[in-house]
């Protein structure tokens, strides 16, 4: 029930909704739960109508370089 | 699809794999491993990941399908609520087919008239209680912290809105205390969690502290099979090193804070108060009610329940099942007659429950 899919945001509407591409796939979530500011082209964290997590895109860039390398070495 | 397709890459499956295998047999022993989060549960399934690990690292499951560990009263009182007159009641799909103490159901009370209807959001619970407000809708708040902050938004749009005819029938549960349960468990000795990613996107580290302080290693860990792979890889390094703390595989959904908003919004509309968990009995200070300030959104307190006097399914194991105590496979019912067609344990229901996952993937 947990289950949460990245989206990237489309656009934004005056009353705070946001339409998401999922891989092709158009969504309408609320952003009235995400802690962070959010713009065009940022990817976020959907649960149940729900955006509630900015994704980190140079965080999670950084570790799957870490873990590559890790598994190269 | 983009933080999606790089998880699922095969090379680095194979590579963690292989570094898996490695930590295995310079741990030399055998590993017992918990999931407390029934995506976990699904993805480990259907991504075979039990397959690719060494016989020596066993993952059991635990009490993180919402709709499993739901108590059999709850199920009766929500089906008390349903066939009230006048009302709409509002629910997840998951709990439809969850069965009562009597073997009925929400799906069986539809078939026989009352008025049930299944959403995806709370969102959608606003609209029908908009456009029918002549009646009352009852909303099923069931989930753990990643679902509730949705109804408590739902219902501060409600107070906005001045919407009156909306209430909530909340069986929301909190994870720690739960994982507490399974720590002071001598049944179960756990050597690593793999915990719960997306409820961890809201409660961030804090509610796991005391898994390494009795031992254990706790890594919050994402849902693709990359990610849980190197989440077992980040538990086994815990477990070799003999240093246990709270780590994040997930750091591109989790942060070390959780979400502080939706935090605050919890804090703001619930209280908590002991709960009765399906398998792990009343659980203290693990189940989240409207506060006073919101008191009048309580469904129980608007309408008229009778008490109810719910008894367990007649050998059915889902309780052993849910403290990772026993395996589907050891229910007399699994694959007879508790089935995905006919489910009498809710482990069967969900698709994210141990049973339903077991009876496809094992």
């Amino acid at each position: 029930m947990c289950i949460g899919f990245p989206g990237k945001i489309m656009c934004i509407d005056e009353n705070n909704y946001a339409t998401i591409d999922i891989g092709g796939t158009k969504r309408e979530v609320c952003l009235d739960i995400i802690d962070e500011p959010v713009g065009l082209g940022d990817y976020v964290l959907c649960h149940a109508g729900y955006a509630i997590h900015k994704v980190d895109e140079a965080l999670a860039q950084d570790k799957l370089a870490l873990l590559k390398e890790l598994l190269e070495a | 699809m983009k933080f999606i397709d790089e998880y699922r890459d095969g090379t680095l499956a194979k590579g963690l794999k292989d570094l898996i295998q490695t930590q295995a047999e310079q741990i030399g022993k055998p590993v017992t491993l918990m999931e407390v989060c029934g995506s976990h549960t699904y993805a480990i399934g259907h991504y075979g990941i039990r397959k690719l690990l060494p016989e020596s690292i066993r993952l059991i499951s635990g009490p993180g399908c919402p709709v499993c560990v739901t108590s059999g009263r709850d199920v009766d009182t929500a089906m008390s609520l349903a066939l009230k007159k006048n009302v709409i009641f509002v629910t997840y799909g998951d709990m439809l087919r969850v069965p009562g103490s009597s073997g009925s159901s929400l799906q069986k009370i539809r078939a026989g008239g009352a008025d049930i209807r299944v959403v995806a959001s709370t969102l959608e619970a606003i609209e029908i209680a908009t456009h029918n407000p002549a009646k009352d809708v009852i909303f099923m708040g069931i989930g753990f912290e990643t679902t509730s902050p949705t109804v408590a938004s739902m219902v501060k749009i409600c107070l906005k809105k001045a919407i009156k005819n909306l209430s909530v029938f909340s069986v929301h549960k909190v994870i720690p205390p739960a994982i507490k349960v399974l720590l002071d468990d001598p049944e179960l000795a756990i050597d690593g969690f793999i915990c719960p990613g997306h409820v961890s996107t809201i409660i961030g580290f804090d509610g796991y502290t005391e898994i390494p302080r009795r031992g254990s290693a706790a890594v919050i860990t994402g849902f693709e099979p990359v990610d849980i792979l190197e989440g077992i890889h980040m538990i086994l390094a815990q477990i070799i090193q003999g240093r246990f703390f709270v780590e994040n595989q997930y750091s591109r959904a989790v942060k070390p804070q959780g979400n502080t908003k939706a935090l605050e919004m919890l804090g703001e509309v619930f209280m908590i108060v002991p709960a009765e968990w399906r398998g792990l009995g009343i659980i203290q200070a693990s189940g989240l009610v409207f506060n006073d300030t919101f008191s009048a959104f309580n469904a129980l307190a608007r309408f008229d329940v009778p008490i109810m006097e719910s008894s367990n399914i007649m050998g059915c194991m889902c309780g052993s099942i849910l403290r990772g105590v026993a395996t589907p496979h050891e229910c007399p019912l699994f694959r007879h007659a508790c089935n995905p067609q006919n489910p009498i344990g809710p482990c069967m229901v969900s698709r994210e429950g141990t049973c339903s996952t077991y009876y496809k993937c094992h």
